[in-house]
């Protein structure tokens, strides 16, 4: 047998394992990726094959931590694809502000960035205090820097950028405090956001919502986990709510697609029908 | 016995759009094997550069989208802001991950993930470029048995990354551009019958 196909059987092996002991579910993600991460996590480790790891992984839950944060990527940015944030006020808010009070789901959100763009966007079309959202992740750890809310001070620059690209009315420092070598956001963008654990692999629905964005995480999984968490996101909207995915995600060929319609085509915005 | 390959896969940086243009403008239409390009590229570049090289080729040229099938005679180019990847079952999958040899899509990412499910039936080929990306995909693409081809750093419009992946692996072939269509051609006859397996699988 290759090496090759070695490894490949002891990944399987792993992520049986991982899912039998700790309920966290790899098994139904591209297997390119994850194994290129995985291979980049043992090499960091003190472990030479992934059988030698295996037997700590599963007895010691801080192996597996440093495991979790090693497959789960998470770069984001604060209005990311600016032309989506653009396309999101000018074609989507005028359909939330028909609403008293809306409901937003941010699904594997990260370090929270792109739910305090989509605050600060709804802040400058004035529907501060009439929306709450939920930004859900299966990695606590970034759970936590999210709710800190706190950015290393070089990326401001670009997320500066990013801002004014995608339509921003205001100033972007008037939404964060410089100190040192962070920005911290302001805690008008804080205060209606709610983060909270959620594993699109395992966990169920969010009712009742208005708009679900969950873009740039399916793209990691095989088709079959990727249908699961298309027909979780429409359980979870209303008649009318607004489904938004990655710049190269579509709802082309899957299941929920019919019941769509595209409203910004190249930017992965859709609508769910009321029939 | 002549050995017989699965895929192309290309590497390019500066100097990327006339070299492509020139290097897939002379393929023909029945050219049988995928193409695979990381063009270096800027985040909010769009799809221009598919459009044209799609106009100007006989073969069809595209921008990969997610869980593309991998198809002969059609040449898939990574798109900006994304690394490209190769999934075993002959599709696509594309990659949000931070930048790999300062850039993304990285040449490495592609090299590396198409040496994993294409072994020795994998020609990897390092074109014009200012900086190293690359070499250590075409490294990985020997060291499982595939072939490397690198543009002839005379003849690039950039010399660094021929010549870094020159330095990092015994290479088999170092040619001008112009006479790189043809190896190819000599490498993957049009003629030969593709044997269809591991492709188009239900999984
Ligand atoms: C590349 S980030 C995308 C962040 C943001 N949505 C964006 O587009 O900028 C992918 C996120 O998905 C999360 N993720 C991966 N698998 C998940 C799962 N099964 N359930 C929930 N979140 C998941 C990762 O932890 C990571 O934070």
């Amino acid at each position: 047998m290759k090496h090759g196909e070695v490894e490949d059987v002891e990944i399987r092996l792993l992520l049986e394992g991982v899912q039998r002991i700790y309920g966290y579910d790899f098994r139904d993600y591209a297997d390119a990726s994850i194994k290129r991460r995985l291979t980049h996590w043992l090499a960091e480790s003190e472990f030479d094959t992934f059988s030698q790891a295996q037997s700590l992984l599963l007895r010691d839950r801080s192996v597996f931590e440093s495991l979790l944060r090693g497959i789960t990527v998470n770069v984001t940015e604060m209005f990311r694809d600016p032309a989506f944030f653009r396309a999101v006020r000018e074609q989507v808010v005028p359909f939330l502000k028909t609403y008293p009070f809306v409901k937003i789901w941010h699904a594997g959100c990260a370090t929270g960035e792109e739910a305090y763009s989509m605050a600060i966007l709804l802040n400058e079309e004035g529907m501060a205090g009439r929306y709450r959202m939920y930004a859900t992740d299966i990695n606590e750890t970034v759970l936590q820097k999210a709710g800190e809310g706190v950015i290393p001070i070089t990326e401001m620059q670009r997320f500066t950028r990013n801002y004014q690209k995608a339509g921003g009315t205001a100033s972007f420092a008037d939404y964060y405090t410089a100190r040192y070598d962070r920005a911290m956001l302001s805690t008008a963008l804080k205060k209606d956001i709610v983060f909270a654990p959620h594993n699109l692999a395992v966990d169920g629905e969010f009712g009742e919502m208005n708009m679900v964005l969950c873009r740039n995480v399916m793209i990691y999984f095989k088709p079959d986990l990727k249908e699961r968490c298309l027909s979780l996101f429409d359980s979870s909207l209303l008649p009318g709510g607004f489904l938004c995915l990655g710049l190269k995600e579509t709802l082309e060929k899957k299941k929920i697609g019919e019941r769509y319609e595209e409203l910004a085509p190249t930017l992965r915005i859709y609508r769910k029908r009321y029939d | 016995m002549t050995r017989s390959f699965r895929a192309v896969v290309i590497g390019v940086s500066t100097g990327g759009v006339n070299a492509l243009q020139k290097l897939l403008g002379q393929l023909p239409a029945d050219f049988r094997l995928p193409i695979l390009i990381v063009q270096h590229i800027g985040p909010e570049a769009g799809s221009g550069l598919a459009k044209l090289l799609d106009e100007r080729c006989a073969l069809r040229v595209k921008e990969a989208d997610e869980q593309d099938e991998i198809l002969s005679g059609t040449v898939y180019l990574a798109p900006p802001n994304y690394h490209l990847l190769v999934e075993r079952g002959g599709f696509l999958s594309l990659s949000a991950d931070p930048h790999v040899s300062f850039a993304r899509p990285s040449v490495d990412v592609l090299f590396e993930s198409a040496a994993e499910v294409f072994g020795p039936e994998l020609v990897g080929i390092v074109l014009t470029g200012a900086n190293f990306d690359g070499s250590r995909g075409l490294r990985i693409i020997k060291q499982k048995g595939g072939v490397a081809i690198v543009q002839d750093p005379e003849d690039a419009e950039a010399r660094q990354m021929p010549q870094s992946a020159m330095a990092a692996t015994d290479v088999d072939y170092v040619v001008a551009l112009d006479s790189m269509a043809a190896l190819l051609r000599k490498l993957a006859p049009e003629r030969a019958v593709m044997p269809h397996k591991g492709r188009g699988r239900d999984d």
